[in-house]
C-alpha cells in the first residue's frame, strides 16, 4: 500500500500523519508538495490538518486553488480514497468535494481536549475496523469546526448514512454536553456520496498509540490498510 | 484604464447564527449601551484593480467574490465600487 | 554591491557624515534614548568622534538593558553555567543540552511584558513568535512552547481583558505554527494590575551535529535579510522595554508589533531546510532591536565585522531612515550568512517556502560594524565595545521598610480554626491561583506533533524524544508573594519546586533557563531584591546541579512608580530515562496506600490561605531546605525507577489539602474518593493550608508500601503512609486530631474546574 501526505504552506499535521502511516502502519507513505500536480498511483491521500495559508481569509479558502488540489480531486474522481482531517476537512469543504461548511466554533474560542465521537456507520473504508454505536476518544483541536449545511444537504446526509462520526458523550448520548463546537446534529465527520472521501474534525492520528493516551483513532487506519489491501487485490 | 477602489462586504448570511454578532451584541448590551438590535460581523475588504468601466469592475469583483472571497454557504457579500481619485492612470 | 566598501581597502571607509534631515545630538536627545551623559561619553571614546544620530540609535539599543544586561550582568555572572552535558551556556540565542542518543535540546525562555500591558494579544502571539525563532535558528525543532503568566486581581476587568487576550494571542499564534503548549503557569495577584508578567519558553529537539550558532565568520560571506520585510513597527523596543510604562502606555500602541504566524511557520521549515543544506555559515533571528543585534551579535562572536547597506534591506513602506530599518523590530524576519557564491541555493529554497531574501551585506574582517545608505556610509563603530562593551553596574540594594514590616506581621489572629473546614476548603480551591488551569489549556493545542505525553494540568509537561525510550520533562515556577516577601527564599523554592515538579514526574532535573522579571533596578529595595533572588537561585541551581544556560532579564517592570513583585521565573527541563516509568500526579487505584513525602509543619506566611481569605500578603514564605529538597527528589526518582508509586505530586501553593483534591479530581471524569488522617499535632490551617516545602504526596500499591518506605528510610526523607485512596465518586475525607474536611469528590471537582470558567465567561 503506498499513501501521500500532501502538505501545503501551513500545513502542521503532516508530519503526525506520516508517521501513524509510515510508523505506526508500516505504509509507504510520502510528503507530496501542494505545488506539484501530479500525485503519482497513491492507494491513499491524506490532506492533514494545520493553518494553510495561515486560514487567512477563511480556513482552506486559499489552500483548495493549490495545483495539486486538482489532482486530488481528479483522484477522487477515479474512486480514490481521500482522507481530510482539520484543516484538511476543511478545504475538502471549500473544494467542494464535501458538502457544507465549517464556521468558527460556537465558543468562538479554539477548542483542544479529547472529545468523544460515535461511530455512526461502519460501513466505509474508513470505519470498517470498528464497531457500529463505537464511541472513541479523540482529541480535537481547532477554531473552526462548526458543521453547517443547508437543510436539505443535512437530511440527504442523514438519509443516506453519510454521518460517520458524531460527537456524544461518553456513554454515546447525543445532546449539549457532547458537542464542542456547535455542529448542526453533532456532526464530526462525514463521507461523500461515493464512499471515497471522508472529512473530519478529530484527530485519529493523534490516538494512535499508547505512550500518548489513546489508540482509539488506530481503527481508522487499520480500516483503510484493510481495505486498500483489499482493492489491491481486486 | 482606470484604477477603482472596490469595497467589498462580506456577511455571515442572513438567518445563520453568528456567534460573533451575538457575543457583540450581548457585550454592547452589558456595557449600557441601549436599543441595540442584532448585530453581525462580517469582514470589509478593501481591493485596487485596473478595470476599463466601473461595471466591469464591478463584475470582475463579483466574480472574484464567487470564486474565493465569500464562501456561498454561509456567507453573502455586496460590492460597492469607488473611483480611486487619488490614483493617477494605472502605468503598465 | 557592497564590495567596495568591503574590508580590504587600505585607506579605509570615510567617517559617516551626519545625514541631511537628521536631528543634532544634544544632552536631551541622548537622555531620551536612555544613556546617560558618562554612557554618552564612553560612546564618543569608542568612535573618537561624536556619534551621528543613526549610531546613537543603535548603541542606545545594544547598551540597553534588554540587550546589554548593564544593571544584571555582574549578578548574572554568578550563576552556574557548566556541566558535562551542557553544549551551550549563554550568549547564544538558546542554551543546548545533550540528552542522549545523539539527541540535544534546546530551550530558553523570553519576557513580552511590556507589549503584553499594551496590547496583549500581539504581545503574547510576538511573545511565542521570538521564543520560536530563538530555538529554531540553534538548528533545533520546536517541539513545545510553555507559558508563565502573572497577572492582576480577576476581579477587574481590565486584567479579565489582558488575560484573555494574553490566552488568546499565544494560543492563536502556537496553534498555528503547530507547537504544542505544555504547560506553564499562571498567577493571579494585585502585586501585577499594572504590569502583568508574560514569560514564554520554548523547547526544541535536534540532532548534536545540526547544532548552529548565530555567528557570522568568513570574510566576503553574504548576510542576507530573510522573511518578512521591514516597516515601522517595535522601532525601540529595547528600549522601550527597559522603562517604566506610564499613564500613557495606552497610547505607545503604534510600537507594537504584529505577529504573523503562517510566514512564522514558513521561516522556521525555510531555516531549518538551509541549516541542514550546508549552505550557510550562521543565523540569527532579528529579535529586539532588529538588524541592530542580529548583525552586531553575530559579528561580535565571531570577532569579525559587517557591513550592510540599508538601501537593498526591504521594507514594508517607502522613505525609512537607516536609523528607522536598523532598529525595526517587525516579526519573522531572519539575518543569514550565507557561504559566498551559494547566494542562488539558499534564494531557492527560500522561495520553495514562499519567502524574500535580500543581500544587504557581507561579513568583514575589520572587527567593525558599518552601515551605509545606498553607498554612504551612516554608521562606522567598533563591533565589540558595540556587544561587550555595555557598562555594567552594580547598583546600592537595601531591603525596603514596607516589606520588612509585612513579612514580621503577626499571624495568630489567623492561623486558628478547628471543626469543619470544609467551607473554607472549597472557597481556598476555587481562587484562581489554585483552580483548574483548564480554561486556558483548552485554548492551546496540546497534542500537535503527537508527542505530548503529560498533557498541562500535571507537575510537568511531558514529551516523548521519538526514536528513543527517553522523554524530557519541563516545568516553569515562580511564586512571586514568596519572592517579594522574602527574595532569597523565593527563587530557592522557585527552583526547587521546579525540580519537585520534574522527580514527580520520574525526571532527572538537567539544566534551568531564568527570566528575571523585576522593578526598577535603580531603586536601591529593587536591586536588592533583584541581588538577593540571583545569589538564592545560584545557590539552589548549583545544588541540584541545574546549570543556567540561558534566559532574559526584564526590568522597569513599574506602572506610575508601582514595581511588580520581583518574579524570577525558572524554566527547568529534566530527562526521563524510560517512558515505561512516567508518573502523574492523579491517584489511580481503589485502595492504594496515599503517603506524605516530607514533613508537615506550623507555617502560614505568604500562603494563599493569607491571599484568597484574609486579602493579606504577609508573613515569612516557608522554609526551604536544600539539601533535603535535593534528596526527596532522589527518593522519588528512585521510588519511581523501582516501580513502586502509582502516582506523585508536588505539594505546594493551596498546601496539603489542595494537593490531594488535584491527585484525587484527576482530569475530572473519574475522581476519587480518598480518606486521608493526619496525625500531625499541628494547628489545622497550617496543617491543611500551610505550604510547607520538600512534600509530596505519593500513593502505591500497599504491597509496596514497605519498600517505599525502606527506599525513603535509606535517603532520610520522612515517609509516612496518611490515608487510602476510595471509590470513583466517593467523598473526599481529610482529618486531623481536630478539624476536618469532607465533600462528595464530585462537588469539589466542580469547584475546581467551574471557578476559572465562572470568572472569565460569564458576562
Amino acid at each position: 500500500m503506498r499513501a501521500v501526505v500532501v502538505t501545503f504552506p501551513g500545513s502542521n499535521c503532516d508530519y503526525d500523519c506520516l508517521q501513524v502511516l509510515r510508523k505506526v502502519m508500516g505504509v509507504d507513505t510520502r510528503f507530496i508538495w501542494h505545488r506539484e500536480r501530479d500525485l503519482g498511483d497513491p492507494d491513499l491521500v491524506v490532506l492533514p490538518g494545520g493553518f494553510s495559508y495561515g486560514d487567512y481569509l477563511r480556513a482552506g479558502a486559499i489552500a483548495r486553488f493549490s495545483p495539486i488540489v486538482e489532482a486530488v480531486k481528479r483522484y477522487a474522481g477515479r474512486g480514490g480514497i481521500v482522507l481530510g482531517i482539520c484543516n484538511g476537512f476543511q478545504i475538502l469543504c471549500e473544494a467542494g468535494l464535501l458538502p457544507g461548511a465549517l464556521r468558527r466554533n460556537n465558543s468562538l474560542k479554539f477548542r483542544s481536549h479529547d472529545v468523544h465521537v460515535r461511530v455512526e456507520t461502519k460501513d466505509t473504508a474508513f470505519t470498517r475496523a470498528y464497531r457500529a454505536g463505537q464511541v472513541l476518544r479523540i482529541p480535537i483541536a481547532h477554531a473552526e469546526g462548526n458543521y453547517i449545511a443547508d437543510p436539505a444537504t443535512l437530511e440527504r446526509l442523514e438519509a443516506e448514512g453519510r454521518v460517520v462520526f458524531r460527537y456524544t458523550t461518553r456513554e454515546g448520548a447525543r445532546g449539549e454536553g457532547g458537542n464542542p463546537n456547535g455542529s448542526a446534529n453533532d456532526i464530526a465527520g462525514i463521507v461523500n456520496a461515493a464512499g471515497n472521501v471522508l472529512g473530519l474534525m478529530p484527530h485519529p492520528e493523534r490516538a494512535a498509540e499508547g505512550v500518548l493516551g489513546s489508540t482509539d483513532g488506530l481503527g481508522m487506519f487499520e480500516s483503510l490498510v484493510a481495505h486498500c489491501a483489499r482493492a489491491r487485490v481486486a | 484604464m482606470s484604477a477603482y477602489a472596490i469595497e467589498i462586504r462580506v456577511t455571515p448570511r442572513r438567518g445563520l447564527l453568528d456567534p460573533q454578532g451575538k457575543a457583540i451584541q450581548h457585550a454592547l448590551d452589558s456595557l449600557g449601551f441601549a436599543g441595540v438590535g442584532e448585530v453581525r460581523a462580517g469582514k470589509l475588504l478593501v481591493i485596487e484593480l485596473d478595470a476599463d468601466s466601473p461595471d466591469e469592475a464591478a463584475a470582475r469583483a463579483t466574480r472574484m467574490c464567487e470564486k474565493l472571497l465569500a464562501n456561498p454557504v454561509t456567507e453573502d457579500f455586496a460590492i460597492e465600487v469607488g473611483r480611486n481619485a487619488g490614483q493617477p492612470e494605472a502605468a503598465t | 554591491m557592497i564590495g567596495a566598501a568591503s574590508g580590504g581597502n587600505g585607506s579605509g571607509p570615510a567617517a559617516p557624515e551626519p545625514r541631511p534631515g537628521d536631528p543634532e545630538i544634544t544632552p536631551e536627545l541622548v537622555a531620551d534614548h536612555g544613556l546617560t551623559p558618562e554612557e554618552y561619553n564612553k560612546i564618543v571614546g569608542h568612535l573618537g568622534r561624536t556619534p551621528t544620530f543613526t549610531e546613537l540609535g543603535v548603541f542606545s539599543a545594544m547598551w540597553s538593558e534588554h540587550c546589554g544586561y548593564k544593571n544584571s550582568k555582574r549578578l548574572l555572572r554568578l550563576l552556574p553555567t557548566e556541566a558535562p552535558w551542557v553544549i551551550q551556556g549563554p550568549g547564544e540565542n538558546a542554551g543546548v543540552i545533550d540528552i542522549g542518543d545523539g539527541y540535544a535540546l534546546a530551550f530558553k525562555i523570553e519576557s513580552h511584558n511590556h507589549p503584553s500591558a499594551v496590547e496583549p494579544y500581539q504581545g503574547a502571539a510576538t511573545g511565542i513568535g521570538g521564543i520560536l525563532r530563538d530555538v529554531f535558528t540553534m538548528g533545533a525543532r520546536p517541539v513545545a512552547v510553555l507559558d508563565s503568566l502573572h497577572f492582576g486581581d480577576l476581579d477587574s476587568s481590565r486584567v479579565r481583558y489582558l488575560f484573555d487576550g494574553v490566552v488568546r494571542g499565544a494560543g492563536d499564534y502556537g496553534n498555528c505554527v503547530g507547537i504544542p503548549n505544555l504547560g506553564g503557569e499562571a498567577y493571579f495577584d494585585r502585586g501585577y494590575e499594572g504590569n502583568p508578567i508574560i514569560n514564554v519558553m520554548c523547547l526544541g529537539i535536534m540532532k548534536r551535529e545540526q547544532l548552529i550558532r548565530g555567528e557570522a565568520h568568513g570574510d566576503g560571506n553574504t548576510l542576507m535579510a530573510v522573511g518578512a520585510r521591514t516597516g515601522r513597527d517595535g522601532i525601540h523596543g529595547a528600549t522601550f522595554a527597559s522603562e517604566e510604562l506610564g499613564e500613557d502606555s495606552d497610547a505607545s500602541r503604534p510600537q507594537v508589533q504584529v505577529g504573523d504566524p503562517f510566514t512564522e511557520k514558513l521561516l522556521l521549515e525555510a531555516s531549518l531546510e538551509l541549516i541542514r543544506s550546508g549552505h550557510i555559515v550562521g543565523i540569527q533571528d532579528m529579535g529586539a532591536a532588529g538588524i541592530t543585534s542580529s548583525a552586531s551579535e553575530m559579528a561580535g562572536r565571531s570577532g569579525s565585522g559587517v557591513v550592510i547597506d540599508t538601501a537593498l534591506v526591504p521594507v514594508r513602506e517607502p522613505g525609512m531612515t537607516p536609523y528607522e530599518i536598523l532598529l525595526s523590530e517587525s516579526q519573522e524576519r531572519m539575518m543569514v550568512v550565507v557561504h559566498r557564491g551559494r547566494e542562488e541555493e539558499v534564494r531557492q529554497i527560500l522561495a520553495k517556502w514562499e519567502l524574500e531574501a535580500a543581500e544587504v551585506g557581507q561579513v568583514t574582517s575589520d572587527g567593525r560594524f558599518r552601515i551605509l545608505e545606498d553607498g554612504r556610509p551612516v554608521a562606522d563603530i567598533p563591533a565589540l565595545p558595540l556587544t561587550e562593551g555595555c557598562p555594567t553596574y552594580e547598583r546600592e540594594g537595601i531591603e525596603g521598610e514596607e516589606v520588612r514590616a509585612q513579612r514580621e506581621m503577626d499571624l495568630t489572629p489567623y492561623a486558628g480554626g478547628d471543626g469543619d473546614r470544609t467551607a473554607d476548603f472549597l472557597r481556598l480551591l476555587a481562587s484562581p491561583n489554585l483552580a483548574s488551569r483548564r480554561w486556558i489549556h483548552d485554548q492551546y493545542d496540546t497534542t500537535v506533533r503527537t508527542a505530548s505525553v503529560i498533557q498541562p494540568g500535571g507537575d510537568a509537561g511531558v514529551l516523548r524524544v521519538r526514536g528513543t525510550r527517553r522523554g524530557i520533562a519541563v516545568t516553569t515556577d515562580c511564586s512571586g508573594r514568596y519572592t517579594y516577601l522574602e527574595p532569597g527564599t523565593g527563587a530557592r523554592i522557585a527552583v526547587a519546586e521546579a525540580a519537585r515538579n520534574l522527580a514527580c514526574a520520574g525526571a532527572l532535573p538537567m539544566a534551568v533557563t531564568n527570566n528575571l522579571n523585576f522593578g526598577n533596578p535603580l531603586k536601591p529595595h529593587i536591586y536588592y531584591q533583584l541581588r538577593e533572588a540571583v545569589l538564592g537561585m545560584v545557590e539552589a541551581c548549583a545544588l541540584f546541579e541545574t546549570p543556567v544556560t540561558g534566559g532574559n532579564v526584564s526590568l522597569y517592570n513599574e506602572t506610575s512608580g508601582t514595581p511588580i513583585y520581583p518574579t524570577p521565573v525558572i524554566g527547568m527541563v529534566g530527562i526521563i530515562e524510560d517512558l515505561e516509568r512516567v508518573t502523574r500526579h492523579a491517584f489511580r487505584d481503589e485502595g492504594d496506600a496515599i503517603v506524605l513525602l516530607g514533613r508537615n509543619t506550623d507555617e502560614l506566611g505568604a500562603s494563599e490561605y493569607l491571599y484568597a481569605m484574609h486579602d493579606i500578603v504577609g508573613g515569612r514564605p516557608p522554609r526551604v531546605d536544600l539539601l533535603a529538597e535535593r534528596v526527596l527528589q532522589q527518593a522519588l526518582l528512585a521510588m519511581i525507577g523501582e516501580g513502586l508509586l502509582r502516582s506523585a505530586h508536588d505539594c505546594s501553593e493551596g498546601g496539603l489539602a489542595c494537593a490531594l483534591a488535584e491527585s484525587a479530581l484527576q482530569e475530572g471524569e473519574d475522581p476519587v474518593g480518598i480518606r486521608v488522617r493526619l496525625a500531625d499535632p499541628l494547628p489545622s490551617t497550617a496543617l491543611f493550608f500551610g505550604e510547607a516545602q520538600g512534600r509530596a504526596v505519593v500513593s502505591c500499591d500497599p504491597a509496596n508500601l514497605e519498600r517505599a518506605r525502606r527506599l525513603a528510610d535509606r535517603y532520610g526523607v520522612p515517609c509516612t503512609k496518611i490515608g487510602t485512596v476510595g471509590a470513583i465518586g466517593g467523598s473526599f475525607i481529610v482529618e486531623s486530631a481536630d478539624a476536618r474536611i469532607e465533600a462528595d469528590i464530585r462537588e469539589v471537582g466542580a469547584v475546581y474546574f467551574g471557578a476559572l470558567p465562572e470568572r472569565m465567561d460569564a458576562q
